[in-house]
């Protein structure tokens, strides 16, 4: 596992600032003004490190810990896990807190745009519980992220919380990413709830050249996904709001999270998204992420895969022969059949992703999406165990 | 906050049911079909549904959340949406967008066949008078352009088309020419026997990515005895007109169907065998109709509609066994049905449709210039009955839509409204056929327990229900992908030719 943050020295004058991280090889290629980098020179041999370099207006020079450093330039020295921030990456330095995060990595499969902390549902499973928290501040932090990010970044995902509930301000998040990162796929996880009766949606017609939403549904009748998202009204709202993104053009994902519930209804969810949303270009089926609130609701929502591989194959057969794209997230190769391998994705965001000791003998750990890194015996299936190739 | 378990998301105030029709499995008279006004559909035992239809399910019982997931009951109104059920609806009726897509130029009536069930009243092949000419056919083109459809398909029909071919060439450079700036969505069909099929007209054929399509009975001597002609050699020229078209077009661009005698339902197997040595991966089993030369001489080749439902099912299970061979093929009607049963989508077939496809579906322009809303309205004239016939290509559309053969059309064009089809659990499925009822019944609305159109059409969807019902894992499966191939759908298009 990466780390996210960690502490770190930074002089008090510099003050809270994104900033790109820059070696000393690729610098000299990089399209922005000095102030918006970090020059990074850990590691780096001292004959190759000049005045005239120390002199341009760095926004930060990260300095290994033994190196020389005066007060005049404005150095960090990152004290954690130095893994925190590598060329190419984007870092926040917080000189209050004295602390530096991570808010890009070049390479990730999983770079997020965070909007907000604040959700309009309440999942049972939420892996990142909402916090009713003033963070509209976020929108004008998000512009200046997207400046920095690489602009061969092959995707971005928007997530939160709810990113509608930015409202205009998402509007101009995916704005910004369309002028200044045309070239990457921008995919909004929205509940989609606030997409109906407003015309939000509308909006997004034709705003960018690649942007697709991910919108969840955990049943294929209001009792069972209203139950799922712990708010009444969700299931109809989501699907009028399905309506209105198809109306104004937009391509849609559609997420299961296999919470127990869902899992045993998933061949009538997969029918029900065949009937009435043939338009999805993809429905991702999904294991849970045993942190946030999945932890505080184990017997409810933990459903061994291995005890559901009929359910899998069905809905997989379903949207297969529908011509709706499938794949499995977050789900083992050992814990599920044989045929259904080519459909599952290492979904897994490369910082929290990690593979169990029983993995070490395994002839496809390399094609397997492993596990999230806070995995428990008890979220781990009966069925893990290392596969061997004839 | 505080979590809340499952039931308290469950509304404990009974059910309101949403408009249904159901149907009691011939196969199994405890159970029964039940279709939402989309055609969503499920079954279940009769019991439940008697319970369901009183308002005494109760709130956990899981047929509750199958009947709300198919739109056929509404727990809570102002937790649930009407949305799916609409957009099914408008995806089922997708049809109706757009106006007719279909376009049948008939280029002339002659032909060199005298097939004794021939539906088209043709001509000997020296009768030029029965040619398309120049004027009615550039009138033809004007009017095409009038509908707004965005997807033009216009299929060369005849008689034998390759006897007016220079009209067929000309008729299709009017339509390129003019298209250049309608920006259409163009798809030509030639509806020919293939005989005699040269170069020169491949050339042009491949130039325009045309399809053929041809009639191929089955094995030599049954295709020969079904279609006459001089040197009895029908077979051998059709294949080779196949054979030169593949070759020249690629292999998708050739599709068959046969046309079922009274001495072919004797041999289904063998006529899927046929299609088979062929290489044909998609057969079209129609019966007979109505019409042409066919109800003079139906005593010698016709037959009942049971007869032709008990040849059917021998040729499925036939295909079936064929499919599981490793060999795929599939039955063109019962794709269509099929993906009526297990999508929401509409189809281009234009026979099943209500409102009917007849004149919003597909226009006929005959040799003479008068214009026809199905290829069956322009037999019934040829016949001496002119009932059907919208007007002519000198005309403006509006002008044919406000014909009282279009007024005929629609008031016994909606199948929902028609008297038993309004309360079949097929209906979502099915459409209504005014011209054939009125071939068959003289009358437009037509008497359903004799109807042959409803014999077959209810025939066929629990013929296949059942099948469904009743199949392995692999039955199942095959059955879902031929539901899906949305391209053996189009091709159902050509079913009148």
């Amino acid at each position: 596992m990466l780390p996210l943050e960690s502490k770190a020295l930074i002089p008090n004058s510099l003050g809270p600032r994104l900033l790109k991280v820059v070696g000393l090889a690729d610098f000299p290629s990089a399209a922005l003004p000095c102030e918006r980098m970090a020059l990074d020179l850990r590691g780096a041999p001292a004959a190759l490190i000049g005045r005239e370099m120390l002199d341009l207006p760095w926004g930060g020079i990260i300095q290994s810990p033994d190196a020389p450093r005066d007060r005049e330039r404005p150095y960090v020295e990152i004290l954690g896990d130095q893994r925190v921030a590598k060329s190419g990456d984007v870092i926040e330095l917080d000189p209050f807190r004295q602390r530096v995060a991570s808010r890009y990595r070049r390479g990730d499969n999983g770079n997020v745009l965070f909007a907000t902390e604040r959700c309009n549902s309440y999942c049972v499973m939420c892996s990142q519980p909402p916090r009713q928290v003033q963070d509209d501040w976020r929108v004008s932090q998000l512009l200046d992220l997207i400046d920095l990010i690489d602009a061969d970044e092959p995707s971005l995902a928007i997530s939160g919380g709810e990113p509608t509930l930015l409202g205009d301000g998402l509007l101009e998040v995916v704005a910004r990413c369309a002028s200044v990162l045309p070239d990457t796929h921008l995919h909004i996880l929205s509940n989609g709830r606030l997409l109906d009766g407003s015309t939000l949606h509308s909006r997004f017609e034709g705003i960018h050249p690649n942007l697709s939403w991910g919108i969840p549904l955990y049943g294929d009748h209001y009792g069972l996904h209203d139950y799922v998202v712990q708010s009444e009204g969700a299931f109809a709202q989501t699907l009028r709001g399905l309506y209105a993104l198809e109306a104004a053009k937009q391509r849609i994902e559609i997420r299961v999270v296999l919470v127990r519930s869902t899992f045993e209804r998933l061949p009538q969810i997969a029918r029900y998204i065949q009937r009435n949303l043939p338009f999805v270009e993809h429905v991702a089926l999904m294991g849970i992420e045993p942190i946030g609130f999945a932890k505080a609701h184990y017997a409810d929502v933990w459903a061994d895969p291995a005890d559901f591989g009929d359910q899998l194959a069905a809905a997989v057969g379903m949207f297969d022969s529908s011509g709706i794209g499938v794949s499995l997230y977050n789900l083992p190769l050992c814990t599920i059949d044989r045929s259904l391998w080519p459909y599952a994705a290492q979904s897994i965001s490369t910082w929290k992703n990690d593979y169990l000791p029983a993995c070490a003998s395994c002839s496809v750990k390399s094609k397997c999406g492993g596990f999230f890194s806070w995995v428990t015996p008890a979220w781990t299936s009966r069925a893990v165990a290392p596969v061997k190739e004839n | 906050m505080k979590f809340r378990p499952r039931d308290a998301f469950r509304a404990s105030a009974g059910y309101q049911l949403l408009p249904m029709r159901f149907r009691r499995l011939p196969w199994d008279g405890d159970r029964v079909f039940v279709s939402s006004m989309a055609g969503d559909w499920l079954t279940m035992p009769a019991a439940a549904f008697q319970a369901f239809v009183s308002h005494e399910l109760p709130d956990d019982s899981p047929y509750l959340a199958d009947l709300q997931a198919r739109h056929l009951a509404v727990v809570d109104v102002s937790k649930s949406s009407l949305a799916p059920l609409l957009s099914q609806y408008r995806s089922r009726k997708s049809y109706l967008m757009g106006g007719p897509a279909l376009h049948i130029f008939v280029v002339s009536l002659r032909c060199h066949h005298t097939c004794s069930y021939c539906q088209v009243s043709r001509q000997g092949v020296n009768a030029q008078a029965f040619d398309l000419a120049d004027s009615p056919a550039e009138l033809a083109v004007e009017r095409l352009f009038d509908w707004p459809s965005p997807e033009l398909t216009i299929e060369f029909q005849g008689g034998e088309p390759l006897l007016n071919f220079e009209q067929v060439m000309r008729i299709t450079r009017l339509i390129v020419a003019r298209n250049q700036h309608e920006g259409r969505a163009l798809r030509f069909v030639l509806a020919s026997t293939l005989h005699d099929l040269t170069e020169e007209q491949l050339d042009f054929l491949a130039e325009h990515r045309f399809k053929l399509s041809t009639s191929l009975d089955g094995p030599e001597w049954l295709h020969n005895a079904n279609r006459p002609r001089p040197g009895r050699d029908s077979y051998r020229r059709t294949i080779e007109g196949i054979e030169r078209g593949r070759r020249r077009l690629g292999e998708d661009a050739v599709s068959a169907l046969t046309t079922l005698t009274k001495l072919s339902l004797t041999v289904p197997e063998e006529i899927i065998d046929e299609y088979r040595k062929l290489g044909l991966h998609s057969i079209s089993l129609r019966p007979l109709s109505p019409y042409g030369f066919a109800t003079k001489t139906a005593r010698r080749t016709g037959y009942a509609t049971s007869d032709y439902l008990t040849f059917y099912k021998r040729a499925f299970l036939h295909l079936v066994a064929v499919n599981h061979s490793g060999y795929a093929m599939d039955e063109s009607y019962a794709a269509l049905l099929l993906s009526q049963l297990f999508t929401s989508f509409g189809h281009g077939y234009v026979d099943l449709r209500s409102p009917s496809g007849a004149g919003l579906g597909a226009v006929i322009y005959d040799y003479d210039g008068r214009v026809y809303p199905s290829d069956e309205a322009r037999m019934l004239a040829a016949m001496g009955d002119p009932t059907w016939c919208l007007g002519d290509v000198s005309q403006p559309v509006s002008a044919w839509l406000e014909s009282p053969a279009m007024a005929s059309v629609l008031r016994a064009g909606v199948a929902e409204a028609l008297p038993t089809c309004s309360d079949c659990a097929y209906v979502p499925l099915c459409g209504a056929d005014p011209v054939e009822h009125y071939a068959r019944q003289r009358d437009t609305v037509g008497h359903r327990p004799t109807s042959d159109f409803c014999q077959r059409n209810m025939g066929l969807f629990d013929f296949l229900l059942e099948r469904f019902e009743k199949g392995s894992a692999e039955d199942q499966r095959l059955m879902q992908r031929w539901a899906m191939r949305q391209d053996s759908v189009e091709e159902a298009i050509h079913v009148a030719a």
